[in-house]
C-alpha cells in the first residue's frame, strides 16, 4: 500500500535524526539577523525568578536559611566555579541557546517578579499585574463546564458514583471512561498512543465535524497538550543537512512554540508573512514566494498553518484552504493544521472549516496523496482547561512504516496525562439533547462563547480609537494582534539597550501600568512594523479598564518619546 | 530516527491485552486470564488508590465538593490552600514553568527534610509531565545532537537500564556508554567499571554524563551511602553531569538497606565537591505509595548547575508551557501526606502499612521464590519494583530462539504469555551480560496475584526445561 504511494513525501527513508545546523530565518527582506533574538534575550535585565543555585556550603556550615534571601551572594560563588563547570554555555547543546518562547519570556519573567514585589508591600503606580499574555482562560475568570469537571472528579474518586449528587450522564461517563482504563482507575498508564476508547471518540467527533469524512481511530493520537503532537511531528519530519536540511514553513506572526521547535531542532524555519492589510490572510502569492527563496538553500517540506490565527485572530476562508491544500499538493509539502481554536469563530460571515475536510472535498486526487496533521485540545475554546494538557492529532495519508516510527517516539514520553485525556474525551463525547446534563452543558459553553466574541468587538473597537494602535478585527482565536506606531526616539532608545522597540514599549507599560502583554517581536513581524498581542480573556469590566489602560499608555508614550 | 529500537515489551504487552481480549470473549486459551507484571504499575497490577490523595483531587476537579459531600477537614483545607494557588482558582489554569510555586515549595521542604536539613531552592525544581520528561529535558542541554562535526555526546549508562530511558538518548543522537552491573553482587555499582566503561567510550563519543537509578531498576539493587560517594568522587574526577534517577526512594524495604539521596551525600562530601558537580536528581509520583503514574508528575531538582545555563533551562521547559495540574497536584500530596493528628491521617495510615506490607512481603519472599525454582537464580531485593532474575535456559532452548529469529528470553516471555497467560519483561529489552537472559517482574503486585504469578511462572518454566532438555 505504501510503495504504491509513490507521491508520498515523508517515507521512512528519508526519515534521518534532526541534524545540526544554525537556526535562520529566510524571509522577504532582512528580518532578523540570525543571531537578533538571542541576543535580545541576554541583553534584557532580568532580574530573574530563577535564581542560580543555591550554594551548597550553607548546608555545611549548617546554616539553613530561607534560600532566597542568599541569591545575591550566590551568583559570586557561582561565578567563581563556573570555569570548572561541566555544563556551561559554551558546552551546553548550541541549539538550546537559539530556543526562545515569547509567551513565557522575560516580559512574563519580569511580571511575575512585580507581583512578588507588590505581595511585599513594593510601591507601584498599580495594586495588581494583569496578564493579558498568555491564553489561559480559568486564570481569567472562566468557570469551567460543570459536567467535565463532575465527570473527572467521579473518575478520581469512584466513591463519587454511590451518592446522588451526580446526574447519571456523568456517572456512565465516568464508567466508561475508568473502564478503559488500567486496573479501572486514572493512575496506571495507557497505551502511549491513548486509550483506545478515547481515540475511537475522537475519530467519531471528527466525523461528525466534517460532515462524514471518514476517521480511523488508528490515526489519532492523544497528546500532552497541542504542542506535544505538533513537536513529535516536527521532530518526525525533520532532517538532512546543508542544502538539503528540512526547512518548515511557518506563518509570521507565529506562535513562538513553532520557531522554538525548530530553532531546537536545527530546522530552516521559512518564513511566510500574513497580510495584515487584508485582515491576516494568507495569500497564495507570498506562498510562492517564501518557497522559492527557501528553495535556494534548504529542502523546504512542511507548512504550518495556524487557523483560527494565533496571534492574529484571522479565520480562514474555504477557499483560501483550497488554494493552500491545492499549493501544498502541488509542492509537495507535508502539512500542519494547528486547529485549536475551531470553536473560537466570533465574526459574522467567518466559519471553521478543517484542512481535514476540505482535503477531502477536494476528491480523491488529493485526499489520498496529501499528508496532513491536524492538531487540537482541551485547552482552548470554550473549555479553556489548558491545565490538564490534553490533546490529540490526527494524521491523514501519512506511510505506514513513518506511523511505526511516529508509535516509537510517542512512546518515549509512556503516555499522556490521563486526565487529560479522559477530558479530551470527554469534549469530543458531550452531553448529547435528551441527557440530564445537555440544558446545563449547553447553557454554559453558549454563555462562554458568546461573552468572547464580545470581548473581541470590544476590543478591536477600543484599540481602533487610539490614535497610533491599529487592529484588526478578531474573527477568532483568543487574541488581538494590534499595529503599534512607535516614536524614532523610542526605538531609537530601545536599540541603545539592544531591546526591540515593541519589548521596549511592552517592559515599559509593565512597570508603569502593570498589564503584562507580548511583544510582536516574540512571534515575528514584518521589519519595521510592531505590535503586542492581548489576550481577550479577562472579564468585560477588567478588559474596559485594561483597554482604557493601554490607551492612556500609549498616548502618554507617544507623548514622551516625540 | 529510524535507529530508535522499537522496544521488546510494547508487541508483548499489546498481544496480552489481545488475549484478555479473546478470554473475556470465551475464546479457548490454556490460561484462564492474563496477569501483566511487566510494568511499574501499580494501579494496573490491582494495587488501590490513596484516599486521601483521590479525595484532594476529586474536589480540586469539582470543588462543590468541599461544600456538598463530607469530606475530612484535612481534605477541605488542603483542597482550598491549593485552589488558592492555582491562578483564577482552577485547575484548568496553566501554571508558571516550573510549577505551581506554592507546589515547588512544598517539594523543596519535602527534599530538605529527607535529606536531614541540606537546604532545597524550590527555583531550582522543574515539575514536567513525569520525571521521564525532565529527564529528557535535561538530556537536551546536554546533548549537542547531531552535530556531525565532533563526536556524539556519551551517557554513561548501565547495563541493565529501562528502555525509554536509552530509546531517549536514541532520538537526541547520543551515545549510550555502557556499565555494567554486577550480578554476582546483587547487580551493584562498581567505581571501576565505571571507569573500565569510560575509558573504552574514548575516541567513541564525548561522554559528560552519568545516568544512575537508585533504587535500581530492574535490579532492585540499593546503593551504599559509600558507593554513592565513590560515583560522586568519580563524576567530579572525570567531569561528569550526575543524573540520579531516584523515583523509587521511597521502595527501601530490604533489611540493611537503606535509601540516601546523591544530593544529600554530595553536601555531606563538604567543598569543593558540594559545590562544584553538577547533579539533576529526578522524582515521581508515579512510584512509592500514590502509584499515580498516570497523572504524570514528576520533577527534577538541578544542583551547581551554571546559572547562565540555569536561564536556558527555564527557557527549555517552557516549551512545554507547564507540567499537568494533576501531576503536579499528585506530587504535593507526596510531598504532604496527612501527618499523625490529621483527620485523614488513621486511613492512610492503614493504607500506606498494607502496601508496605505487601512490599515488605514480596521483596523478601519473591526471590526466595524464584531461588527455589531450577534454572533460575535471584539476588535479593533491596528496594525499587523489580526483580530481575537470572534465567539459565537449555542450550536446545537457545538454538530453537535463534530458528525463530527471537532472542531467548524474549521467546520464552512469549510463550509464557501465550501458555500461562504470565507477561513479563525480557532481559534483552534492558541489556544484559552476553550470553545471560533475564526476566523482569514488577512486585508492586497484590500478594495473590503474585502468588499466582509465581505458581503460573514454575509450571511453565518446570514444563519449559523439561521440553528442550
Amino acid at each position: 500500500m505504501s510503495a504504491s504511494r509513490i507521491g508520498q513525501m515523508l517515507s521512512s527513508k528519508s526519515l534521518r535524526v534532526i541534524t545540526r545546523g544554525n537556526y535562520r530565518f529566510f524571509g522577504n527582506g532582512a528580518q532578523y539577523p540570525a543571531g537578533h533574538l538571542t541576543s535580545g534575550v541576554r541583553s534584557v535585565m532580568i532580574p530573574s525568578p530563577l535564581s542560580p543555585f543555591f550554594s551548597q556550603s550553607r548546608a555545611l556550615s549548617g546554616v539553613s536559611e530561607p534560600p532566597r534571601g542568599l541569591v545575591q551572594e550566590k551568583m559570586t560563588e557561582n561565578a567563581v566555579f563556573s570555569q570548572n563547570k561541566v555544563l556551561t554555555i559554551d558546552t551546553m547543546n548550541p541549539k538550546v541557546k537559539n530556543v526562545e518562547y515569547a509567551v513565557r519570556g522575560p516580559i512574563v519573567q519580569r511580571a511575575v517578579q512585580i507581583e512578588k514585589e507588590l505581595r511585599e508591600g513594593v510601591k507601584k503606580p498599580f495594586t495588581e499585574v494583569i496578564k493579558a499574555n498568555i491564553g489561559d482562560a480559568h486564570a481569567m475568570g472562566q468557570q469551567p463546564i460543570t459536567f467535565f469537571r463532575q465527570v473527572l472528579a467521579l473518575c478520581s474518586y469512584p466513591e463519587l458514583l454511590k451518592d446522588n449528587m451526580f446526574p447519571e450522564d456523568a456517572k456512565s461517563r465516568a464508567r466508561r471512561i475508568l473502564q478503559a482504563c488500567g486496573g479501572s482507575s486514572l493512575g496506571a498508564y495507557s497505551a502511549s498512543q491513548g486509550i483506545d476508547c478515547v481515540r475511537q471518540d475522537v475519530a467519531r467527533y471528527i466525523e461528525r465535524r466534517d460532515g462524514g469524512v471518514p476517521c480511523d481511530p488508528d490515526n489519532v493520537y492523544l497528546t500532552t497538550g497541542a504542542s506535544d503532537g505538533i513537536v513529535t511531528m516536527l521532530k518526525l519530519l525533520v532532517c538532512g543537512e546543508g542544502a538539503s536540511k528540512t526547512g518548515v514553513m511557518i506563518s509570521i506572526p507565529q506562535y513562538p512554540l513553532y520557531s522554538a521547535a525548530l530553532a531546537e531542532l536545527g530546522a530552516v524555519q521559512v518564513n511566510y508573512y500574513l497580510n495584515e492589510e487584508k485582515c491576516w490572510s494568507m495569500d497564495l502569492s507570498e506562498l510562492e514566494r517564501s518557497l522559492a527563496e527557501a528553495r535556494k538553500h534548504c529542502n523546504p517540506k512542511v507548512l504550518c498553518i495556524i487557523n483560527p490565527g494565533n496571534p492574529t485572530g484571522q479565520v480562514q476562508s474555504r477557499q483560501c484552504i483550497e488554494d493552500v491544500i491545492r499549493f501544498a499538493a502541488k509542492e509537495h509539502l507535508f502539512l500542519m493544521a494547528d486547529e485549536v481554536y475551531q470553536d473560537n469563530v466570533y465574526a459574522e460571515g467567518c466559519q471553521f472549516h478543517s484542512f481535514k475536510k476540505v482535503l477531502f472535498e477536494l476528491g480523491p486526487q488529493y485526499s489520498n496523496t496529501v499528508e496532513l496533521a491536524s492538531f487540537h485540545s482541551t485547552s482552548k475554546c470554550y473549555m479553556g482547561e489548558c491545565g490538564f494538557r490534553g490533546g490529540y492529532m490526527e494524521v491523514i495519508n501519512m506511510d505506514p512504516e513513518v506511523k511505526d516510527q511516529l508509535t516509537k517516539l510517542v512512546s518515549v514520553r509512556l503516555c499522556p496525562p490521563v486526565p487529560g485525556q479522559a477530558l479530551m474525551d470527554l469534549v469530543v463525547n458531550s452531553p448529547q439533547p435528551g441527557e440530564p446534563s445537555y440544558t446545563t452543558f449547553m447553557k454554559e459553553r453558549t454563555a462562554t462563547l458568546r461573552l468572547l466574541a464580545e470581548k473581541a468587538k470590544l476590543t478591536e473597537e477600543i484599540l481602533n480609537t487610539v490614535p497610533g494602535i491599529t487592529c484588526n478585527p478578531v474573527q477568532g482565536a483568543m487574541y488581538s494582534f494590534p499595529n503599534i506606531s512607535l516614536p524614532q526616539k523610542a526605538i531609537k532608545e530601545a536599540k541603545a539597550l539592544g531591546q526591540a522597540p515593541d519589548m521596549f514599549y511592552c517592559m515599559k507599560m509593565l512597570e508603569e501600568t502593570g498589564i503584562c502583554l507580548v511583544p510582536g517581536s516574540g512571534f515575528g513581524q514584518k521589519d519595521g512594523t510592531y505590535h503586542f498581542r492581548m489576550t481577550i480573556l479577562p472579564p468585560t469590566d477588567k478588559l474596559k479598564i485594561l483597554l482604557a489602560k493601554v490607551k492612556e499608555f500609549h498616548q502618554k508614550f507617544t507623548q514622551q518619546y516625540s | 530516527m529510524r535507529s530508535i529500537k522499537q522496544t521488546e515489551l510494547e508487541p508483548l504487552v499489546r498481544r496480552a491485552n489481545q488475549i484478555k481480549t479473546e478470554v473475556t470473549q470465551g475464546g479457548r486459551k490454556p490460561c484462564k486470564d492474563v496477569i501483566d507484571v511487566s510494568w511499574g504499575d501499580k494501579h494496573r497490577g490491582g494495587v488501590q488508590p490513596l484516599t486521601f490523595v483521590r479525595q484532594v483531587l476529586a474536589a480540586c476537579l469539582y470543588p462543590q465538593l468541599v461544600h456538598s459531600y463530607k469530606l475530612p477537614e484535612d481534605v477541605r483545607q488542603r483542597v482550598q490552600s491549593l485552589l488558592g494557588a492555582c491562578d483564577g482558582g482552577s485547575v484548568g489554569s496553566y501554571t508558571p514553568t516550573g510549577g505551581i510555586s506554592y507546589i515547588q515549595c512544598s517539594v523543596s521542604n519535602f527534599i530538605s527534610r529527607r535529606d536531614g536539613g541540606v537546604p532545597s531552592s524550590p527555583e531550582n525544581i522543574f515539575m514536567t509531565s513525569g520525571s521521564q520528561r525532565s529527564i529528557m529535558q535535561v538530556l537536551k542541554m546536554l546533548a549537542d545532537f547531531h552535530n556531525q562535526a565532533s563526536l556524539p555526546t556519551g551517557v554513561l549508562t548501565a547495563v541493565p537500564t529501562y528502555s525509554s530511558f536509552k530509546m531517549m538518548l536514541q532520538t537526541l543522537g547520543a551515545t549510550v556508554v555502557p556499565y555494567y552491573l554486577d550480578e554476582e553482587q546483587g547487580w551493584a555499582m562498581e567505581v571501576e567499571e565505571l571507569r573500565r566503561a569510560l575509558q573504552a567510550s574514548k575516541g567513541i563519543c564525548n561522554t559528560v554524563a552519568l545516568y544512575v537509578i537508585n533504587p535500581g531498576n530492574p535490579t532492585g539493587h540499593v546503593q551504599s551511602r559509600k558507593c554513592i560517594e565513590e560515583v560522586i568522587r568519580f563524576a567530579a574526577e572525570e567531569r561528569l553531569f550526575l543524573m540520579a534517577d531516584e523515583v523509587y526512594q521511597e521502595s527501601v524495604f530490604g533489611e540493611g538497606s537503606e535509601f540516601v539521596s546523591y544530593k544529600k551525600v554530595l553536601s555531606e562530601m563538604g567543598p569543593p565537591l558540594s559545590h562544584t558537580v553538577e547533579l539533576a536528581s529526578f522524582h515521581s509520583a508515579s512510584k512509592g505509595f500514590m502509584g499515580e503514574c498516570g497523572l504524570r508528575g514528576g520533577y527534577v531538582e538541578l544542583v551547581n548547575l551554571d546559572p547562565a545555563v540555569m536561564r536556558y533551562a527555564y527557557t527549555i521547559f517552557s516549551t512545554d508551557i507547564c507540567a499537568p495540574v494533576t501531576g503536579q497536584l499528585a506530587l504535593e500530596l507526596m510531598a504532604n501526606p496527612p501527618r499523625p493528628g490529621d483527620p485523614s491521617y488513621p486511613v492512610y495510615a492503614q493504607e500506606t502499612q498494607s502496601i508496605q506490607a505487601m512490599l515488605v512481603h514480596n521483596m523478601n519472599w519473591v526471590p526466595e521464590v524464584l531461588n527455589n525454582i531450577p534454572g533460575i537464580s535471584c539476588q535479593p531485593m533491596m528496594g525499587g519494583a523489580f526483580v530481575f532474575p537470572r534465567l539459565y535456559l537449555p542450550q536446545a532452548a537457545i538454538e530453537k530462539a535463534k530458528v525463530v529469529g527471537m532472542q531467548p528470553d524474549l521467546w520464552y516471555c512469549k510463550r509464557l504469555l501465550e501458555e500461562a497467560g504470565v507477561c513479563v519483561g525480557p532481559g534483552c529489552e534492558y541489556g544484559q551480560k552476553e550470553g545471560t537472559h533475564h526476566i523482569r517482574l514488577c512486585v508492586m503486585t497484590p500478594v495473590e496475584t503474585m502468588e499466582e504469578v509465581l505458581k503460573r511462572l514454575k509450571t511453565f518454566h518446570l514444563h519449559f526445561l523439561k521440553e528442550f532438555s
